[in-house]
């Protein structure tokens, strides 16, 4: 099953401030952009985060063909525990992880 | 009436193409206006009060905003003066800008707007139910505010346009938001609201919003109906796709941003490219609120560190490096119960390892098989010298610890003698909470001087 990152341009991840993590897919075009709204649910993106489904903020955007996807950070910015301060490598589990078929 | 906003770069001290910058001049600016500072580098910067970036570094883009605005003869702001906008890090970048006025022959007035909390003021204000969570935030009490080494409050366009009216020339501000120093003049000025904001936030990070983001020069037109960006390096342009993408970028929702006095909603704005290089925008709104809310910062120490690192390369070693690692931590835990008195509440002991999922941690899903595995060992601890006494007492097993008991004793790779590194406190940011003020002003403190000589 192809991965996000073969499907799209790119995937980036940032904070947006301490409190929070912001992941935009950009995809590209028209057509890879139907594929991730489509395929990309938000319980696929809270199970890579193990987040519960009900925090995860998403924003489909066909007009940059961007999905974003925004959470409270698991781990605050700077906590002993956090391993990214800038959040920024959370994008890699978003972009390798393998879409699911298409629903019936 | 247009104002026209010079943005030169994202961050002072990142730096800024100087050619772009010099036409950004000759396009005759009605101000110059940078940020200093932000959270992203964590939160050290607010903890100890401390820019981020070299004095070196940050003095040399200084000094060549400081002689272009003399040349233009227009005001040159910066909010969040050295990294966390504490009011340390302005009177450091007030220090910078006495030299440099002395070296340049300049004779200025200078405007400085702190935002320093002291504990009790916030204290009192949580006592007057003037304080609200925002979420996520972490529970608020008179004693966790007592712990904070520092407390900023975000100033908005108030605060600077305050500053503004003191007809200083270079207005050095402590803690604001990115889009406050941007958007305060065209306010003052009357034009459109949500033009000023919404331009504000589209500028503040410089060229990002442009196809050539490590340019730096950005130039915002801002106007009674709208705004029109234009990045100044030939390379950069400002595309509707650039511009609008840009409200993704470091922002939870990227159609609301959350300012003091309310907020800008770009769900109706319009992009529209007036040829290859300049983008305009119409139809941003922005929506006053009824309470003005400032957010707070604050940074307290949670703990201190000693770190410690050995390289595995024997492939046995790597083949099953996780196992090792949690052998060993069991192993040390118990020689730090026993011959230090420690229990395992009382510290932190984590070994990260390096080539395996060192970033990402239990959420890795990848595995493949490295040549070289780093262990990196982190312990926190109440103080300075239990962490350090901890990182001693296993720093002959983090050295040697075997695998199996029937083998010679291994020997890892340090890379340091000492092995271990003493960082000092952890800082950690503990309020994402917003104040309620009656005046503006109130929290924030204005003081005006002159400086230099004519």
């Amino acid at each position: 099953m192809p991965k996000v990152a073969d499907t799209v341009f790119k995937v980036r991840s940032k904070n947006a401030g301490p409190f929070w993590v912001t992941i935009d897919v950009f995809c590209g075009d028209a057509a890879a952009y139907a594929t991730i709204a489509e395929r990309l649910s938000n319980e696929d993106v809270a199970r890579l985060f193990r987040q519960p489904v009900d925090v995860i903020k998403r924003f489909d955007i066909p007009d940059l063909n961007v999905v974003k996807f925004s959470l409270p950070r698991p781990v605050v910015q700077g906590d002993r525990f956090d391993r990214d301060m800038h959040g920024a490598q959370w994008a890699v589990l978003l972009a390798e992880h393998e879409l699911a078929r298409n629903t019936p | 009436m247009t104002t026209r906003v010079l943005v030169p770069t994202g961050a002072l001290g990142i730096s800024f193409s100087g050619e772009a910058f010099a036409r950004g001049i000759a396009a005759k600016p009605d101000i110059i206006c940078v940020d200093g500072g932000s959270t992203d580098s964590g939160p050290f910067y607010l903890g100890t009060g401390t820019s981020k970036y070299s004095r070196a570094g940050t003095k040399d883009e200084w000094r060549q905003l400081m002689i272009a605005r003399a040349e233009a003869g227009v005001p040159l702001v910066i909010g969040t003066c050295g990294t966390c906008g504490s009011d340390e890090s302005v009177d450091w970048m007030y220090t910078i800008t006495q030299e440099l006025a002395a070296e340049l022959g300049q004779k200025l007035k200078v405007a400085t707007l702190y935002s320093s909390q002291p504990a009790d003021r916030v204290q009192t204000a949580l006592g007057e139910s003037r304080i609200a969570p925002l979420t996520p935030a972490p529970d608020m009490s008179p004693e966790l505010l007592e712990q904070c080494e520092n407390i900023v409050a975000l100033a908005g366009a108030e605060q600077i346009a305050a500053a503004l009216e003191t007809g200083a020339d270079i207005v050095l501000a402590g803690r604001a938001t990115d889009t406050a120093i941007v958007s305060a003049l065209p306010l003052m000025r009357g034009d459109h609201a949500g033009a000023a904001w919404h331009g504000a936030k589209i500028a503040e990070c410089g060229a990002l919003c442009s196809t050539d983001p490590t340019t730096g020069v950005i130039l915002l037109d801002i106007d009674k109906e709208g705004f029109t960006v234009e990045a100044m390096a030939d390379s950069a342009h400002c595309t509707p796709h650039s511009v609008s993408a840009h409200m993704l970028y470091e922002n939870s929702d990227p159609f609301v941003l959350y300012e003091p006095g309310g907020h800008l909603d770009v769900t109706e704005s319009r992009y529209e490219a007036l040829d290859e290089r300049r983008t305009r925008v119409t139809g941003s709104e922005w929506v006053p609120s009824n309470r003005y809310t400032v957010k707070l910062e604050g940074a307290k120490i949670g703990g201190y560190q000693t770190t410690i690192m050995a390289i595995l390369r024997d492939e046995r070693y790597v083949a099953q490096a996780r196992e090792w690692a949690d052998k060993l931590h069991g192993f040390v835990s118990g020689q730090i119960e026993k011959r230090m008195g420690l229990s395992a509440m009382e510290y932190d002991l984590e070994f990260r390892l390096i080539g395996i999922d060192a970033a990402l941690g239990s959420l890795e899903s990848k595995h493949s098989a490295p040549a070289e595995v780093g262990v990196l060992g982190i312990i926190t601890a109440e103080d300075a010298e239990t962490a350090s006494e901890i990182g001693k007492l296993i720093n002959p097993y983090v050295l040697h610890y075997p695998l199996t008991r029937d083998e010679e004793l291994p020997t890892f790779a340090f890379p340091h003698s000492p092995a271990q590194s003493e960082r000092g406190a952890l800082y950690e940011f503990c309020l994402n909470h917003v104040m309620v003020l009656d005046d503006p002003m109130e929290a924030f403190r204005l003081t005006v001087t002159e400086v230099g000589h004519a």
